[in-house]
């Protein structure tokens, strides 16, 4: 076996899987809030996730067909599109919730499950719609800018380049500042009490409604801001792409605990790493035999043995059982 | 009595239809809704019987001879109906929302695949394979059983899920099993990756019959058993034990229902019909890969028994129809209708149809198809278009 190559390899795969994190600890917070208030999985967060990253490619296409991509400082250009796609999937999803989820409150647990995955499955296909009319093609690349390929070499065996910088200050302030609205704003604090008990919030004169549209709010610009990210870090993006990483999210929500904030971005980014190192280790340590082909298979072993042996998750928020 | 008539004569004028627009979607989706208008009048029971059979046994074969396209939906249908009634067991009458229910037609599709071709030779070693036509049958039995020893496999640790959690992780299982299907290439050559097994032998067609027409009438052969498997065990002692789960899992172990036997019992059950098809699967279409198997499958079949109604038969039949009907025959109607449209050079309001996007086609929206039903349904109708009575009651407020 190649140790010096092994080791020599070990501070990237580390960077790249802390970039992972942050995008799935972002994506997974959506999941994890929704879980919170109203103990339902919202299947279609990965769509709501992946037209964030659609609506910050729409505006970088049209910036560089009126010439300005150039022209604009980068900063301006990446702040506009992080706030259009967050606005974007923030608004997709509350309007989801509004039309998908709130009709089906009192039905069986199962119900609005069901729903969840239809409307999934028919974002995927109406953004394929729009986009095929609009531009007459569905899969899209970032448009580069130069700046953000730049790399600085640290050492000889890590580099880092600017737009991996951008997804992690970006990713960090983001929840630094949910963290902020959560636990010390009044809004935070109703959003707490819905998750806590509904009805002892709702006498307490909070509009129970308008937290649960609120959190789909917050939990769909987090989403959306991780679609921007997703798009500016790895190129390429089409209506069906948020599938699998919603899926990850997911997971890492329930390694963290899911419903439990903190326990969304710890999972996000122990759930990045283990992935980051099985995909580039699993081949080298087992010879070639298995490659990074199984990385996707060892997120979802990870997925049923945590549900199966912690289903508390790693830090530990009670799942509640509902007959 | 009026009933009667009526029912006997659309059946009859829409085969005739059939027969002389052999090419005319719209007329065959009228011959299925005679069926169905069959299905429904309120007429003697052997009369509905014996249309039923007229159908099915005789009218069917006589229009894929005029048309080879409209038998070959047929089928797919019938298999579609087998996989949806499985997934009824499951989902319908155990209440385990099983969203990687495509793995065991996968499973059972790979068994008779790798063992029915050249392909398990570089698994073996030597030259015995492919098996003689005739080791289909048995490895109809065989599909049966390795695909409900894979629903144990899979039951045994999600037992103690409940509700979403099992939905995910059922997900992830079907996932993991397209994954390997996808790169056991390598070290061992089991599935040949992406690349999928071909030829795949096929079973040897009794009486002469031709190939299409024999696997339809294997597939409504099949479909008969499963559909009376069903409807016995909806009634047994086991079925009423997954029904008492599903409406409450306490009360249910408290009445003294042995709940891990009940379930490992369902999901095994559900998958061995899904693995009987796969095996019939793989033969009819020679060539299988992994892109057969997807998440859109399994969400297609759901949508087949939620459409129809959960735990309800006669849903699973009919919610399979109507959406296959939908993916072979509407949405690929609407395409070519399209693309004669635009090449006529038609124009719709002053907007020239040649100027449509070339990418914009409707045979591709299959999942916004399945999205609406899913949303509508749970919306509007969660007890499906034929509920079971005691669904239903369970689903009104």
């Amino acid at each position: 076996m190649d140790y010096p190559l092994l080791v020599g390899i070990f501070p990237q795969v580390l960077l790249d899987g802390i970039i992972l994190g942050f995008m799935y600890a972002l994506i997974a917070l959506g999941y994890t809030m929704v879980y919170g208030v109203l103990e339902f999985i919202n299947f279609a967060h990965s769509e709501i996730f992946i037209v964030g990253a659609f609506v910050g490619v729409e505006i970088l296409l049209s910036l560089k067909g009126a010439g300005l991509l150039e022209t604009l400082p980068w900063p301006l250009v990446l702040v506009l599109i992080l706030v259009a796609g967050m606005a974007g999937s923030a608004a997709l999803a509350v309007s989801v919730e509004r039309i998908a989820y709130r009709p089906l409150r009192a039905a069986p647990r199962l119900i609005p499950l069901i729903s969840a995955i239809g409307v999934s499955f028919f974002l995927q296909d109406l953004i394929r719609l729009v986009e095929s009319v609009w531009r007459n093609a569905f899969n899209l690349v970032y448009p580069t800018m130069d700046v953000l390929n730049e790399r600085f070499e640290l050492t000889s065996t890590l580099d880092v380049s600017v737009k991996s910088l951008v997804v992690i200050v970006a990713a960090l302030l983001m929840l630094w500042a949910l963290h902020a609205i959560v636990n010390r704003t009044k809004v935070g604090t109703a959003i707490r009490a819905v998750a806590e008990d509904q009805a002892a919030a709702s006498l307490m004169g909070i509009n129970v409604n308008r937290i649960i549209s609120l959190t789909f709010l917050i939990g769909g610009a987090m989403g959306g801001a991780a679609g921007v990210l997703f798009g500016v870090q790895y190129g390429l993006i089409n209506p069906y792409s948020g599938f699998i990483p919603g899926l990850k999210a997911f997971t890492a929500a329930v390694l963290g605990g899911i419903g439990n904030i903190p326990g969304a971005m710890v999972g996000g980014i122990v759930l990045g790493l283990l992935e980051a190192f099985a995909a580039s280790y699993l081949s080298l340590l087992t010879g070639g035999a298995f490659g990074a082909e199984y990385k996707d298979i060892f997120a979802f072993s990870v997925l049923i043995l945590i549900l199966i042996f912690r289903p508390k998750g790693l830090l530990g928020e009670v799942v509640r059982e509902r007959a | 009595m009026i009933h009667g008539v009526l029912a006997v004569a659309m059946v009859a004028l829409s085969a005739w239809a059939v027969a002389t627009f052999p090419r005319s979607v719209l007329v065959f989706l009228l011959f299925q809704g005679s069926l169905l208008f069959t299905y429904l009048a309120r007429i003697p029971a052997w009369l509905r019987a014996a249309l039923f059979a007229m159908a099915l046994l005789v009218l069917m074969p006589v229009i894929g001879y005029y048309n080879g396209y409209y038998l070959e939906v047929a089928t797919q249908v019938g298999i579609f109906v087998a996989l949806a009634l499985g997934l009824n067991i499951v989902v319908g009458l155990a209440g385990l929302l099983d969203l990687g229910y495509v793995a065991f037609f996968a499973v059972g599709a790979y068994t008779w695949a790798i063992f029915g071709s050249p392909h398990a030779n570089l698994i073996f070693g030597g030259g015995a394979f492919p098996l003689a036509p005739g080791w289909f049958y048995p490895f109809l039995l065989v599909g049966l059983l390795v695909a409900a020893g894979t629903g144990l496999l899979l039951g045994l640790p999600v037992l103690r899920l409940h509700g979403d959690y099992l939905a995910i992780v059922t997900l992830g299982f079907g996932e993991v099993i397209r994954v390997l299907a996808n790169n056991l290439d390598k070290p061992i050559n089991i599935t040949n990756g992406p690349k999928g097994i071909t030829p795949i032998v096929r079973p040897p067609m009794p009486f002469g019959l031709p190939t299409s027409e024999a696997f339809y009438f294997l597939v409504l052969v099949i479909v008969a058993v499963v559909i009376v498997v069903n409807r016995r065990l909806e009634d047994s002692h086991i079925g009423r034990a997954w029904e008492a789960i599903r409406e409450d899992q306490l009360a249910a172990q408290a009445m003294g229902v042995p709940l891990v036997r009940a379930k490992l019992l369902a999901f095994a059950c559900g998958a061995s019909f899904a693995g009987v098809m796969g095996v019939v699967f793989s033969a009819k279409q020679v060539f299988i890969n992994p892109e057969s198997f997807t998440f859109l499958e399994s969400i297609g079949v759901l949508a087949m028994v939620i459409l129809g109604g959960m735990g309800s038969i006669p849903g699973a039949v009919i919610g399979a129809t109507v959406v296959t009907v939908l993916n072979l025959q509407v949405l690929k109607g609407l395409s070519l209708w399209l693309n004669e449209l635009k090449n006529a050079g038609v124009t719709v309001l002053g907007y020239s149809l040649t100027d449509l996007p070339t990418q914009l086609e409707p045979a591709k929206y299959e999942r916004m198809i399945f999205g609406v039903i899913l949303i509508l349904m749970m919306i509007f109708r969660p007890q499906g278009i034929f509920p079971v009575r005691r669904r239903a009651r369970e689903l009104e407020r």
